[in-house]
C-alpha cells in the first residue's frame, strides 16, 4: 500500500524520479518544468538518491549526456518543455537510433515562436517521428504511473528505445492533486535493475557505439528500429498489467474511454481529455450516446485498436493541440482518419484544432462539439474538416 | 563481403569486435599514390611519425613499405620527408587492387 498525497504534476514526476533513483539525470531548467528538476536537485542534495546529477548547459548537452551516461550502461533520465526539447531534437534521434533507453518527462508547452510558455503539444507532437515511444498522461496520477512504466517499457530487451512520457503544462505541471504514491520498495521492486548488454565501460567486450553508417547498412538500422517500437504495444500491455497488480490502476495503450453505445465521440489527448470526459458523464446522462476516445500511447500508433474501438460510431471529432502546418490537419487527426480508412463503414471524422499557447478549452466548446457531430451524423454531411475551438475571427 | 540482413546484425550500428576498422580498406579512396625511392631514404622515419593512417610499415626501424589497403594517398609523407625519397603519382596509372569495405 502507498500513501495518498497532495502534488502537483511537475512535484509527481519528480516523486516517480525519486523513486527511480536514476543513476544519471541531466536536465537544464525550463518553464514549465522546472520545478521537476528543482525538486530532484534537493533530493540530490540530500542524499535521499544515489543519483548523479548533470547540471548542464543546455539541453542539447543534457540529452546528449544521457546518451553517453546510457551507453555507459547507467538508468539515465531527462525532463524538459517545448523549447528545450527542440533544442534537443537531434540527440533525441540518435538516442533512439542507437537503442537507448532513455526516460523522459516533456511538460508540454508551445514552442515559439512568438515566445509562450503555456500548454499545448507542438513540442512533443513535433518529436513524434524521432523514433520514441510517446505516452500521454491526462492528471498527476498518469503522468506518475506512466513513467515509473517507462521505465520498464524502455528496457524491455526486445525494444529498447527511448520513452517519453508527456503532461500539460501548466494545467496539470502547476496543479495540485490527488495523488496515490507506491512504496518506494514496490518501485524499485517492479523497475528491477538496468542491465545494457552492450556497456561502453565493459572492458572485457569493448563495444563501439555511433560509427558511420553509410548506404550499405543505414537503411537496415532503421528496419530494426521500426521492428522494435512495432512490437512494442505487447510490451507496453503486458507491463500495464503488471503495474495493475501493483496498484491497482489500469493502463492500455488507449487512455480510458467511455465507448459503450457511443455514436459520437470525441478524440483527445492530455488534460482535456478530463474535461471531455466530464461533459460525456453529463450528457449521458440526459440520454445522448456520446463517447471519449483517450490517447495514450501515440507512438506507437495503436491504429487497430482504435479502428476497433469506434467501429459502428457515427461521427468522430479529433482534438489537436498542436498545428502540423500546411498538413490535411492535425497529428492526431491524420493517424485517426488514416486508422479508418479500411473500416467497411467508416465513421465521419471531423477536425478541430484548439488550445493553442494555452488558450483555455470550456464546457461549452465541446457541448457544442458533440452538437456539430450531431448534426454531422444526421446530415452525413462535413462542412468543414479541419476547425478551430476558442479562435477569435 | 555479402552484406547481412537486417535481422542479423547488432542493433544500433554497434560494431562488437574491437580493432576491426583494419577490414575496411580505405586504400581505394586514394587519388595519388606515395611512391618510395629507396636510394634516397635515410631511415628517418618522420613520415611513419606523420602519417595519419599508419600506413608507413616499418621493420627493424627502418622503412619498409607503404600500407596500400589503407593509405589515403594524403601525401603528407612526401611533403615531410626530408631527403625527397616519396614522390606522388597519380593512380590510374596503377591497378587498383582492392575496393573499399568490399
Ligand atoms: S621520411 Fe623520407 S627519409 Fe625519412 S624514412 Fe620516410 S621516406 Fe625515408
Ligand atoms: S600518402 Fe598519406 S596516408 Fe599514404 S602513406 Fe603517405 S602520409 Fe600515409
Amino acid at each position: 500500500m502507498g500513501r495518498i498525497v497532495g502534488l502537483t504534476g511537475d512535484e509527481a514526476t519528480a516523486e516517480a524520479m525519486r523513486q527511480i533513483n536514476p543513476d544519471v539525470v541531466a536536465a537544464y531548467p525550463i518553464t514549465p518544468q522546472t520545478e521537476t528538476v528543482q525538486r530532484f536537485s534537493e533530493f540530490v542534495a540530500e542524499g535521499i538518491v544515489a543519483t548523479e546529477m548533470v547540471r548542464v548547459e543546455s539541453e542539447h548537452s543534457a540529452m546528449s549526456a544521457c546518451v553517453g551516461a546510457a551507453a555507459a550502461g547507467a538508468r539515465a533520465m531527462t525532463a524538459t518543455s517545448a523549447n528545450g526539447l527542440a533544442l534537443m531534437w537531434e540527440i533525441c534521434y540518435i538516442a533512439a537510433s542507437y537503442r537507448l533507453p532513455v526516460i523522459m518527462a516533456v511538460v508540454n508547452r508551445a514552442l515559439s515562436g512568438p515566445i509562450n510558455i503555456h500548454c499545448d503539444h507542438s513540442d512533443s507532437m513535433g518529436t513524434r517521428d524521432a523514433g520514441w515511444i510517446q505516452i500521454y498522461s491526462e492528471n498527476c496520477q498518469e503522468a506518475y504511473d506512466n513513467l515509473i512504466q517507462a521505465v520498464r517499457i524502455a528496457e524491455e530487451e526486445k525494444v529498447r528505445l527511448p520513452v517519453m512520457v508527456t503532461f500539460d503544462g501548466f494545467i496539470i505541471s502547476h496543479a495540485m492533486e490527488r495523488v496515490e504514491i507506491l512504496e518506494d520498495d514496490e518501485v524499485s521492486q517492479f523497475i528491477g535493475k538496468y542491465k545494457n548488454a552492450y556497456s561502453l565501460l565493459d572492458v572485457d567486450s569493448p563495444v563501439t557505439y555511433g560509427p558511420l553508417d553509410l548506404y550499405d547498412y543505414y537503411f537496415e538500422h532503421k528496419r530494426q528500429q521500426i521492428e522494435a517500437i512495432e512490437i512494442s504495444p505487447e510490451v507496453i500491455q503486458k507491463i500495464g498489467r503488471e503495474f495493475k497488480d501493483l496498484s491497482g490502476r489500469y493502463y492500455d495503450l488507449m487512455g480510458s474511454c467511455h465507448l459503450e453505445g457511443a455514436e459520437l465521440v470525441i478524440v483527445a489527448a492530455g488534460s482535456t481529455a478530463g474535461t471531455v470526459e466530464s461533459v460525456v458523464d453529463e450528457l449521458r446522462e440526459k440520454g445522448e450516446k456520446v463517447g471519449l476516445l483517450k490517447i495514450r500511447i501515440f507512438r506507437p500508433f495503436p491504429a487497430k485498436q482504435i479502428a476497433e474501438a469506434l467501429r459502428g460510431v457515427r461521427a468522430v471529432a479529433v482534438l489537436d493541440r498542436s498545428v502540423s502546418f500546411g498538413a490535411q490537419g492535425g497529428p492526431i487527426f491524420l493517424e485517426i482518419r488514416s486508422a479508418l480508412f479500411d473500416e467497411i463503414k467508416p465513421p465521419a471524422v471531423v477536425n478541430y484544432i484548439y488550445g493553442l499557447g494555452g488558450r483555455d478549452i470550456g464546457v461549452d466548446e465541446i457541448e457544442r462539439v458533440y452538437k456539430n457531430l450531431e448534426r454531422i451524423a444526421h446530415t452525413k454531411k462535413v462542412d468543414e474538416l479541419v476547425g478551430y475551438l476558442g479562435l477569435r475571427e | 563481403m555479402k552484406e547481412k540482413g537486417w535481422k542479423d546484425i547488432p542493433w544500433g550500428g554497434l560494431i562488437l569486435e574491437e580493432g576491426n576498422a583494419e577490414e575496411y580498406k580505405t586504400g581505394s579512396w586514394r587519388t595519388h599514390r606515395p611512391v618510395w625511392d629507396e636510394k634516397k631514404c635515410t631511415h628517418c622515419l618522420l613520415c611513419w611519425v606523420y602519417c595519419p593512417d599508419s600506413s608507413i610499415i616499418v621493420k627493424e626501424e627502418k622503412f619498409k613499405q607503404f600500407d596500400y589497403d589503407h593509405c589515403k594517398g594524403c601525401g603528407i609523407c612526401s611533403t615531410q620527408c626530408p631527403t625527397k625519397a616519396i614522390h606522388m603519382e597519380e593512380e590510374g596509372k596503377f591497378v587498383i587492387k582492392t575496393e573499399g569495405g568490399k
